[in-house]
Parts: C-alpha cells; sequence; structure tokens
C-alpha cells in the first residue's frame, strides 16, 4: 500500500509544485506507515531515479509520448490502472491546471472523496482530515474524507521541500493509453519567466501606478527579486496587464512567501486572493488604506518615489552598484 | 444543440466570514447572496453569446441547490437562458453535486456543459472535471476563451504562465473563466421575461458523498504592520533580508 504522487511536468521539466507534491506525500506516507511512490505519465529529461531525493522510494513511469500533453480523460484512466496496480491509498496532486483537471477525475471514477485546494498534512487522529482553503482564501475548512481511498491537491507553495541523498526505483508501467478525444495545440507562454502560482517573490501593481507605461519599475523590481509580477483586478480589466496576472478573488489565488503590493487599495476582493502570503509589504500613499491592515511592513509614500529608492537598495544590498 | 450551464450561489464577496455552532457553520445572518461570479461572468454570458448567435439553441440552467436558492436562478434567468433545472437539494459536497448534474445532463442529452472555474465559497476546481468523467466526456478546463463551429470546439485554457489553445467535439464539458466572455448587467426585459421562465424543480437522485466539512478556521490575524519611512526604503531592505530572511 502507498501514497500515489503525481509528478507533473512541463516542457521536460518536473514542476516545482510536484516536488512540493513529493515531500508532502513522503512525509504523509510516514505518519501512516505507508511508502510513498511518484507517477509520472510520458518522458522528461530528467533522471527520474533522482527524485528519490525528495522522499519517493518509487517512481513508476508510463513511457508514452503521447501522454506528454494533458488530456485529462485519458489521464484519468491510465492513474487509475496505476493507483490498483500500486495499491495506492492517498494520492496527491498539485492544485495546479493540471491537477484541477485530473483528480476530480480520478475522484468520480474510482468513488474516491477529494479535497481540494490542501494547505497542510491531514490530521488522521480521528478519520483522516484535511485543512482546505475556502472562502478564497478568507477562511479554512477541515473536511474529513471517508471513503477507502483518498485524492488530496496541494496548493502549490505550502508544504516545504526538502532533500536526501537518497534515489527511487523507477519502474515501466505499461499501460496502453486510448486515444486522445482532446487535440492539444500551440502554448503562448507569458512575458514572466517565473509562473506566478509557483513564484516565492511576487511584485503586484494596483491602479495607483496610473497606467501601463509605468509597470518598467514593477518589472525591474521583480527580476531583481526572481519575482512573478501581479496586479489588481482594474489594471487587468484595463489591459493595463494581461488578464493571467489578476490575483484575488476572481483571478488568481497565490500564496507566495513575499506579496509586494504597491498602489494597491487592498480592497477585500483583493486580499482575498494573496493574504494567505507569508509577508506583506505594501507601498501606498494613503496611510488609511486597507491594505496595511493586512501588511507585514509598510511604507506610507508616492510609488514614483519610493520605488526607484527601493530598486537601488535593493541592488546595493545585492551588491550589483 | 443543447448546452446545460451550471449555476451555484455563493455569499457576496464583501460578506464577513464568520461561523456558528461551534466554527461548524457558516454564519448566514446578514450575508447577501450572488450568483458565484466565474458561472455569472464568463460561463452563462458565454452561452447566452452563443445562442444570440444561432437562436435555434437551447440553453438550460441547472442548480443543485434548496428552494433559498429560487433568487439566484430566477437573476440568472434574467440574463438569458431558456429554462432552470433545480435539483432540490442541499449541495453535500462535489461529488454529490457533480452527480445530479451528470443525471440531468444524461437524461437532457446535451450537447454542451459548461461550469465556472470554481465557486468563490468552497474553491473545489471540482464539479465540472467531476461531471465529465461521470458523462465519460472530455473535459476541457480553465477556459479562457472559446469558440464554437459545428461541434467542433476550440479552447484557450490558463496553464502555469501561459495558455495552450486546445480542440475537441461536442459532446464536452468546459469549466470557464476570465477571458471567455465579459460581464453583463440584466437589462428591464429581461428580468420581466424571467418571472415567467419555466424552473422545473426535480427530486435529487440518490448518492453517497464522499467528504464532509468538519469544522471552520478562520486565519490568525496579523500581528501589525511595521511602517519604514518613505525616505528609507532601505531599512526595508535591511528588515526583509535580515529579519524575515526572505531575501
Ligand atoms: C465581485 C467582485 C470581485 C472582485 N474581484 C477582484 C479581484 O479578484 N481582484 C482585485 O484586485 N479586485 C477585485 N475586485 C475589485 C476590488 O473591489 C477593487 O476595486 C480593486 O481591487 C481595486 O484595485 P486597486 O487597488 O488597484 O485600485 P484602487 O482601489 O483605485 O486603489 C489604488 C490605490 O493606489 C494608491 N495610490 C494612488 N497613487 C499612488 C501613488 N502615486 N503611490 C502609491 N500609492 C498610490 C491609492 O491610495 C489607492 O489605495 C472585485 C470587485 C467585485 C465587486
Ligand atoms: N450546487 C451547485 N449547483 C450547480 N452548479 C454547481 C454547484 N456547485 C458548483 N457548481 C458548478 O461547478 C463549478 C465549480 O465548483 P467547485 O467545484 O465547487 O469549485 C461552479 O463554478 C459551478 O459552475
Amino acid at each position: 500500500m502507498s501514497v500515489l504522487v503525481f509528478v507533473d511536468h512541463i516542457d521536460g521539466h518536473v514542476k516545482k509544485a510536484s516536488l512540493e507534491a513529493m515531500c508532502y506525500g513522503t512525509k504523509l506516507a510516514e505518519n501512516l506507515g505507508l511508502e510513498c511512490a511518484g507517477i509520472l505519465l510520458g518522458t522528461v529529461s530528467e533522471d527520474l531515479a533522482g527524485l528519490g531525493k525528495y522522499g519517493p522510494k518509487k517512481i513508476y513511469q508510463v513511457k508514452n509520448e503521447s501522454l506528454n500533453q494533458l488530456e485529462a480523460r485519458l489521464d484519468t484512466k491510465v492513474l487509475a490502472e496505476a493507483v490498483k496496480s500500486s495499491g495506492a491509498k492517498v494520492i496527491i496532486f498539485a492544485h495546479n491546471p493540471s491537477g484541477k483537471a485530473i483528480a476530480p477525475r480520478l475522484s468520480a471514477r474510482l468513488k474516491a472523496g477529494l479535497v481540494s485546494g490542501a494547505v497542510s498534512l491531514p490530521d488522521t487522529s480521528n478519520g483522516f482530515v484535511v485543512k482546505k482553503n475556502v472562502f478564497s482564501g478568507k477562511a479554512f475548512a477541515h473536511v474529513n474524507v471517508t471513503t477507502d481511498i483518498k485524492i488530496i491537491s496541494l496548493i502549490p507553495n505550502s508544504y516545504p521541500i526538502t532533500t536526501s541523498a537518497a534515489q527511487a526505483e523507477v519502474i515501466d508501467l505499461s499501460i496502453q493509453p486510448d486515444s486522445p478525444r482532446v487535440k492539444t495545440g500551440t502554448v503562448s507562454k507569458s512575458s514572466g519567466e517565473i509562473p506566478l502560482t509557483e513564484a516565492e517573490v511576487v511584485v503586484s501593481g494596483g491602479r495607483g501606478l496610473k497606467g501601463p507605461e509605468n509597470w518598467g519599475m514593477i518589472e525591474e523590481l521583480a527580476k531583481l527579486l526572481h519575482a512573478a509580477t501581479a496586479c489588481s483586478r482594474p489594471v487587468a480589466d484595463a489591459h493595463w496587464r494581461p488578464h493571467n496576472e489578476h490575483v484575488g478573488q476572481t483571478g488568481i489565488t497565490i500564496a507566495p512567501n513575499l506579496y509586494i503590493a504597491i498602489g494597491i487599495s487592498g480592497a477585500i476582493q483583493h486580499l482575498a486572493g494573496v493574504n494567505r502570503s507569508k509577508v506583506i509589504v505594501v507601498i501606498n500613499k494613503d496611510p488609511e488604506a486597507p491594505f496595511f491592515k493586512a501588511a507585514d511592513y509598510g511604507i506610507v509614500g508616492d510609488a514614483f518615489e519610493v520605488v526607484p529608492k527601493l530598486i537601488e537598495a535593493v541592488k546595493k544590498m545585492q551588491g550589483i552598484s | 444543440m443543447k448546452i446545460l450551464v451550471c449555476i451555484s450561489k455563493t455569499p457576496d464577496t464583501t460578506a464577513k466570514i464568520a461561523f456558528t455552532d461551534n466554527n461548524k457553520k457558516f454564519a448566514t445572518e446578514g450575508v447577501q447572496w450572488i450568483i458565484n461570479p466565474y458561472d455569472e461572468w464568463y460561463a452563462l454570458v458565454r452561452a447566452i453569446e452563443l445562442k444570440e448567435k444561432d437562436p435555434s439553441l437551447v440553453l438550460h440552467l441547472i442548480t443543485v441547490a434548496t428552494a433559498d436558492s429560487d433568487p439566484i436562478i430566477r437573476k440568472a434567468l434574467a440574463l438569458g437562458g431558456d429554462e432552470a433545472i433545480r435539483v432540490n437539494a442541499d449541495s453535500q459536497d462535489s461529488f454529490y453535486v457533480a452527480s445530479q448534474i451528470a443525471a440531468v445532463a444524461k437524461s437532457g442529452a446535451y450537447d454542451l456543459v459548461f461550469t465556472g472555474k470554481e465557486t468563490i465559497d468552497y474553491n473545489g476546481s471540482s464539479v465540472g472535471g467531476m461531471v465529465a468523467e461521470l458523462l465519460d466526456l472530455p473535459y476541457i478546463s480553465l477556459a479562457t476563451k472559446f469558440e464554437l463551429a459545428g461541434t467542433t470546439v476550440t479552447v484557450t485554457r490558463e496553464i502555469e504562465g501561459g495558455e495552450e489553445t486546445d480542440e475537441g467535439q461536442l459532446p464536452i464539458v468546459v469549466s470557464c473563466e476570465k477571458g471567455v466572455a465579459e460581464q453583463r448587467i440584466p437589462n428591464m426585459k429581461g428580468i420581466m421575461s424571467a418571472r415567467t421562465k419555466p424552473l422545473k424543480v426535480v427530486d435529487p437522485t440518490p448518492v453517497e458523498a464522499l467528504t464532509s466539512v468538519v469544522a471552520f478556521e478562520l486565519p490568525p490575524a496579523k500581528a501589525g504592520v511595521k511602517l519604514v519611512p518613505a525616505d528609507n526604503p532601505a531599512e526595508l531592505v535591511r528588515l526583509l533580508h535580515e529579519e524575515a530572511k526572505l531575501i
């Protein structure tokens, strides 16, 4: 019996959210007295045995290039067979676009209860209770899973990555997938190199920045901090920034280690998407801006004066100038 | 061609989130309810646009809810749609809800099922995928663009840090998010006609929920903001580096 982690990949590399999921699965397996294994559909360029350093003892691979692209219906069937053959009791996904597509399907197929958007390890002292994000970050729910097989999708950046020198045993699973009913096509990447949902640091701008032409300093600061960029909803609605940067209750929910909000008022719908960030910095010229109540550090001042100085100070600390 | 749009209700985005009964129940007193924004602004509006282009298309709305959701489903009908179906049950968990929707979708032989990306109260992102699996249909999730030509659908969907464009065939299940359509305001004509559109109430099919909420919890309050003078951002950098150890 095992805890099975879905190892998601893109462009030949395992996603960071899946490394977190492997560490999470390993700890859960240890708590339950089970073994942790990973399952990868398709092929990647990295050495799979090396994934053992994130904890799994085994990595199952269904080596079929047609599985490199997501097709939730096919992937679910393949995973359901893998669950059976590996005797998995708990299956872990990252709560990312792939996880959101496959985990619910697998749950319905196996009649296995799903907790999506988990933020910590299950409490198994009385049932199998998983803490999850609800009300878009404004609260948590503790959800009990009553079925024999259980599925969890873990919010990226919720569980720390730790490594050891261990190697995993790589096992080929020969499962023949059906033919796909969805043709996956062109991919367009947004400008930022770091996906917003995986970023540890996020620099975000609001309407206080006045216009898209002023985003240069936001991007420069983000680059220095290896951060992703984000924005408030009106900024995306006005097409100052792309839709996929819009965070909040009706945009993306993120939980980076550091969220820097510049010229954003901190409306309740914005806070909902970001208030699980570990540390929040707010730069706003209005001392009464509601965001300061949710912040750890703040500067009351004009962004056009403060941010250039901040950039200089970061460069100085990093020894760039 | 028949489209089914899944509509759920959620507390207004400014509602105070609090719990009663030893944190076992959401405190609904004084809470205003709205149509889940992803269902209203994107899934429903896109379906209405499709119908505007092809008036022969049949557009039905479905909600799994008790009678107190009727005002919400009427509000959705005011935006558009021919009729609504309410499966008369509490939405116990995602699987329970999905099973109800799948049963209706199957017997009604719908070609296209739209859901929102997620409910903004439970944040499951689950119901659409479950419905698709129960119907053994393809599922494209997190759609930011949706085009229909004959029986071919072309859908752009969110992936990490970008988008991917996929192609599929009807019948299919699609979950919708920002980009698919633009929010609309219902007009007077819509509001009047919604009153006379059929709202069918059907009994739920018996299914067991797979999960249950045992308790809620509010996040801990922040300790209070540490302010740094505007002329000294270097101090902020020092704090983030030395105290928070984040940069
Ligand atoms: C149903 C619903 C859902 C919503 N969902 C979302 C969501 O998901 N995400 C979201 O972000 N919003 C959402 N909103 C909108 C939200 O209510 C706010 O309107 C929005 O977040 C405000 O964006 P903002 O802070 O950029 O702009 P504003 O509220 O205009 O604030 C601008 C801020 O910049 C400051 N400022 C101005 N000039 C400067 C300067 N030179 N230097 C420094 N600071 C300056 C001002 O003091 C002000 O605080 C939603 C609203 C509704 C009704
Ligand atoms: N009770 C319900 N009745 C009808 N549709 C629902 C219900 N709950 C969820 N949905 C649909 O499923 C989507 C995803 O919901 P969830 O999985 O709860 O995040 C929503 O955006 C709705 O379109």
